[in-house]
């Protein structure tokens, strides 16, 4: 492997014990909190694999509550993050899957917001706190949110990637990539588009007022 | 395709241009990162500082990972120091207290800087720790230190890896070993030559080291195996600084330490299928601490 920075050696910052089931939990975690985009009632985690056996010696379950509440990967509050949890009155459920079928860490996340909103999220962590997600709601999707990530869901009518594109554009925001899937319904559709920089609160508007676009979240 | 690094190659300049490594490793990162050397400085300044942070909550009385498998280790032998004469010098012991300690930090979910991985965090901050104090060096050759061990872990984990799962142990604490002797001879004074030197001595210590962590846990026999490389790094830095050489040059010890590597099996890389991992006692932690018991924390809070 090449290695550009000595801060790939020494660094990062974090907090133990490891990357995968701190780091990367944390940001999963992150995630779902911006997916369900509101303030957060009620969390059912479940956990598959290594994260299933080893979740209490790798504090992975605080980890990820310590994600769901905006904390980052070196934020030394995270050991305390069920507790905080609690405090916020953000009730937490941790269940284990001792199925095999996905990458060893990986965990689904079920939210539910103050507003009663719901939403689904599977993501894996799959080494040096990178992470993947592998579904979203009724989505199957690969996603790494290195980059600005913009998700935005809409009917399956002719029409809709053009204007949101467009939108984009007209605001200097290259499209580094786009991906657009159908879900198990009829006309449901999401477009993932990793962007090279972060998309402001009124384009975010410009797009969610746009005909058959249903809903949009930002990474 | 860009050229990998050499320690030889690092070696060669410090020695042309009559500097240190650290220099030829500070510059070489403003090089590649187009970054200033003062704003490059500074971010090391800041880890070092995070690693003192770490270093000092890891001699704290009452440490306690989340299994319970590890926690006071650093405590108890900084303890010993004071009562007893050890038996292998007080600066290996001191070392050795402290690269416990942060490891300790790292498994009870405190803040680390991984060096090179969080596995192996104790074994440089301890050891630099220790040789400042040793020969009265500067913050600024503490930081110098922390370059040049950075600069011998790129080579490492170009030429070899720094992974655990790629490389068993030798590649994680092995690497940091290395690393962290290097880093000592040269703040004690030695040239480049020597320090590399140090590097080598301590490298070969580890080849074939296994990665066998007990329940999956970076704990047993992790902290004391960072214990026992920072006290091999030090050793290796005397030998070297009173002219003892390694018959095989640091390069080719990082080369077989890639070969021993490619050639373990995957039960003794990071997989706790073989190794400690799999010894009576390991799985009876393992059957203690599973996941399925949560103690008493949280009651109510997480129904499992």
């Amino acid at each position: 492997m090449s290695v550009r920075s000595v801060f790939e050696i020494i660094g990062p910052v974090m907090v133990g014990p490891s990357s995968s089931h701190t780091a990367g939990a944390v940001r999963i975690g992150n995630v779902a909190r911006a997916v369900l985009g509101e303030e957060i009632r009620r969390a059912e985690i479940t956990l598959y694999g290594s994260f299933a056996k080893t979740y209490k010696g790798h504090g992975t379950d605080r980890a990820l509550v310590a994600g769901l509440l905006g904390m980052s990967g070196d934020d030394p509050g995270i050991k305390d993050s069920l507790n905080r949890a609690a405090a916020l009155g953000l009730e937490v459920q941790i269940g284990l899957a001792r199925g095999e079928e996905f990458h060893p860490n990986t965990a689904d996340i079920e939210l539910t917001g103050v507003s009663g909103k719901r939403i689904f999220l599977r993501g894996s962590s799959v080494g040096g706190g990178n992470i993947l997600i592998t579904r979203i709601n009724q989505y199957d999707l690969s996603l790494t949110a290195h980059e600005p990530t913009l998700i935005v869901e809409h009917l399956d009518r002719p029409g809709v990637v053009g204007r949101v594109a467009g939108i984009l554009g007209d605001n200097g925001i290259n499209i580094a990539e786009m991906r657009v899937t159908r879900g198990n319904l009829t006309e449901d559709k999401i477009m993932v588009l990793e962007t090279d920089n972060q998309v402001s609160d009124e384009i975010l508007v410009a797009i969610a007022r746009l005909p058959n676009v249903t809903a949009v979240i930002r990474i | 395709m860009r050229r990998k690094n050499t320690i030889s190659e690092l070696v060669a300049v410090a020695e042309t241009r009559g500097c240190s490594l650290w220099q030829v490793i500070l510059e070489k990162e403003e090089r590649l990162q187009g970054r200033d050397r003062k704003d490059i400085w500074r971010t090391m300044e800041k880890y070092w500082a995070v690693m003192k942070e770490s270093l000092d909550a890891g001699l704290q009385p009452g440490n306690r990972s989340l299994s319970g498998l590890v926690g006071e280790e650093g405590f108890l032998l900084t303890r010993y120091l004071e009562k007893a004469k050890p038996l292998s010098g007080s600066g290996s012991v001191l070392a050795a207290a402290r690269a416990m300690g942060v490891a300790v930090v790292n498994a009870s979910q405190g803040r680390i800087v991984a060096a090179p991985t969080a596995g192996s965090c104790g074994i440089l901050p301890a050891v630099l720790a220790t040789v400042a104090e040793r020969t009265g060096a500067s913050e600024e050759a503490v930081i110098g230190a922390l370059f040049t061990a950075a600069g011998v872990g790129m080579v490492i984990d170009e030429q070899a890896s720094t992974a655990g799962a790629k490389g068993g142990c030798q590649a994680e604490c092995g690497s940091a070993s290395c690393m962290a002797a290097v880093a000592a001879a040269e703040m004690a004074g030695g040239t480049p030559r020597q320090a590399v030197n140090a590097g080598a001595l301590a490298l070969k210590n580890f080849l074939g080291l296994v990665c066998d962590p007990v329940a999956g846990l970076v704990e047993v026999p992790c902290v004391k195996r960072n214990a026992i490389g920072a006290a091999v790094a030090l050793l290796a830095a005397d030998m070297a600084l009173a002219g003892i050489e390694s018959k095989i040059p640091l390069d080719e010890v990082i080369q077989a330490m890639k070969e021993v590597g490619d050639a373990l099996p995957d039960s003794l890389k990071e997989t706790s299928l073989a190794g400690l991992a799999a010894t009576p006692t390991a799985r009876e932690i393992e059957k203690r601490i599973g996941a399925g018991d949560r103690g008493n924390n949280h009651p109510g809070l997480l129904k499992v």
